[in-house]
């Protein structure tokens, strides 16, 4: 009786009254991480919205206002064009790959084997490792001499040495490869929000259903696949903007090369605004991805909000 | 009976030839990672030689190499210290911007949390531009204090979202009961809140530092003076002089790059996956 007396009647200073308040010490929790946010992601997006239609170049910063003509110029560029289409190509490529992969490295990983947590622990590598890493020992693997891909073809008399491909040395090849890297990254991280979802279904639906003379592809299309949806939505988002964007994969394996076949817009955008400095052009490329990401951001929100309901 | 047993035979045979499939193009090129930072250069630029085993004996000449001729120690630490410095910043700022969200601002919280972690879906390669214009701006060009600068844009977004959904799973009642005990809001919060969410904390740490491990994008815009570059980047780009890449010592970094985040990945897995899908798995 006492304690609590006691703490009643402490006597409270005006401060302290204000910070007992929910809402405004609610408030001063959240600005911190509110303001990193405005001034390093918010701000500097709005920059680049500015560099996009001014005439900025690092040698003459000008922040003299050129209206759509970066854009014009951009459009007009066929290199440019090809740099668009690749990075769709790219994307799909990688995505549709990956998620195949994802979808039946899940099935096989639901069954319950020896070895099976050994066997996830490996196939987690490679998305969990630096996409640098892996992507130099890929580039590796693709080395136009000593590539161990060719060695076992010809090894395997599928090929002669001669005839040995030059992976990232010929035009379609080199897609081909920075497609594979991408959906090699990928696929671990379908297969493991395929398994968190497939798993999160309760046993007594897929038993009703078995039941009632639910077969193995009706359980799986019709009761399994509209369940995981939202939840492998969630995962496609960030395979797309992750490859959508991308820049290192490419930086490192082909230099978007050879001759522009493997150049995507985060690769452009560097190149131009980066190396050369053209900071005004290099912003109105990236700035091509906005659409995507917005596309991808609204569907993102929607999967949210569907989850809660 | 026989049909049946050999039906089931040709069923576990094909179902662990699926498992070794995937088994194998996932650890692939680490294997090749591995077997090539330990082989002698006469083995690996030979093309008679078998790839995939020791055809002269395995050497530590390359991490030999790598520790002592080259910048990799000071990568390492580079790293270190940058994700160190990552992981305060990114602390102090979202443990009490999720407490806030999933404590005190309700309804209008929520909306608020998505959009902060909306942001971590900003790419780096639409904001590296103006970013770069900034650091050089208040003087961090070519220096790794630019990423300590940055880092934190992706890694309080992520953590904001992560240490919300732990926040949530308190039961509200334990601070409740301390407040009518005659402690304060913050108090309360730091009290009892941050002590019971302490795993939630680690995998907030154990995540933020592997993404710093991780970033490549700005590292590589930010950054060319070898002595400032993080390990990521100076194993990928650093260890080739001119057109030679010297594969052995590279491989070698690599690898000693990504074991530890692999090893964090594998062992709080599930928390990211419920972090990321925000917390609709259990």
């Amino acid at each position: 009786m006492a304690a609590i007396a006691e703490s009643v009647s402490r006597p409270t200073s005006r401060f302290r009254f204000i910070l007992d308040r929910r809402d405004v010490l609610g408030a001063i929790f959240i600005s911190p991480a509110i303001l990193y946010v405005l001034l390093l992601v918010g701000l500097p997006f709005l920059l680049s919205v500015y560099f996009s239609v001014s005439a900025f170049t690092i040698y003459n910063p000008s922040w003299q206002f050129v209206g759509l003509d970066n854009f014009n110029e951009i459009v007009r560029d066929p290199v440019f064009r090809k740099t668009l289409s690749n990075t769709f190509i790219l994307t799909f490529g990688s995505q549709i790959l990956g998620l195949i992969l994802g979808k039946f490295g899940a099935l096989l990983l639901l069954r319950p084997f020896p070895g099976r947590k050994f066997v996830r622990a490996i196939i987690i590598l490679p998305w969990a490792v630096p996409v640098a890493l892996a992507t130099v020992a890929w580039q590796w693997m693709f080395d136009s001499l000593y590539s161990v891909i060719n060695w076992t073809l010809i090894a395997l008399g599928f090929i002669t040495r001669e005839q040995a491909p030059n992976w990232l040395g010929s035009t379609d090849l080199a897609m081909l490869s920075v497609i594979v890297v991408n959906a090699w990254r990928f696929f671990p991280f379908a297969i493991v929000i395929f398994l968190a979802g497939i798993t999160a279904i309760p046993q007594d639906v897929l038993d009703a259903a078995t039941v009632d003379g639910a077969g193995f592809w009706r359980r799986n299309y019709q009761i399994i696949v509209p369940m995981i949806l939202p939840i492998v939505a969630i995962g496609l988002i960030f395979g797309i903007v992750f490859t959508f964007t991308d820049l290192s994969v490419v930086f490192l394996m082909t230099m978007g090369g050879p001759v522009d076949a493997t150049s995507v817009l985060g690769y452009k955008g560097f190149q131009v605004g980066i190396v050369s400095g053209d900071v005004s052009h290099g912003a109105a490329i990236s700035l091509f991805m906005l659409p995507v990401l917005l596309v991808v951001v609204i569907g993102m929100l929607r999967f949210i909000r569907r989850r809660e309901i | 009976m026989a049909r049946i047993t050999i039906a089931r035979a040709a069923q576990e045979t094909s179902f662990y030839a699926a498992v070794t499939f995937f088994f194998v193009l996932a650890a692939f090129p680490f294997y090749w990672m591995v077997i090539t930072s330990f082989k002698t250069d006469s083995d690996l630029y030979n093309v008679t030689h078998v790839p995939f085993w020791f055809n002269d004996p395995p050497t530590l000449g390359h991490f030999h190499y790598l520790f002592e001729k080259t910048l990799f120690t000071t990568w390492l630490m580079n790293s270190l210290i940058i994700g160190l410095c990552v992981v305060v910043i990114t602390l102090v700022t979202a443990l009490p911007a999720a407490y806030s969200l999933a404590r005190m601002t309700g309804r209008k919280g929520e909306s608020l949390g998505i959009g902060i972690f909306l942001t971590y879906l900003v790419p780096p390669t639409l904001l590296f531009l103006p970013l770069s214009r900034l650091i050089s701006e208040v003087g961090l060009q070519n220096s790794m204090w630019s990423l300590v600068l940055v880092y934190p844009t992706f890694t309080i977004p992520f953590c904001t979202w992560l240490l919300m959904g732990f926040f949530k799973s308190i039961p509200p009642e334990i601070e409740e009961a301390a407040i009518v005990d005659g402690c304060s809001l913050f108090g309360a919060f730091v009290k009892m809140a941050l002590p019971l969410s302490l795993p939630g904390i680690l995998t907030a740490v154990i995540f933020t530092f592997t993404l710093t491990l991780q970033e490549f994008v700005y590292a590589l815009t930010f950054i060319s003076s070898s002595d400032q570059k993080p390990i990521t980047l100076g194993v990928a780009t650093d260890l080739i002089r001119g057109d030679i890449f010297y594969w052995g010592e590279i491989m070698a970094g690599a690898l000693i790059a990504s074991i530890p985040v692999a090893i964090a990945y594998n062992l709080f897995l599930d928390r990211f996956i419920s972090g990321i899908t925000g917390g609709s798995v259990k």
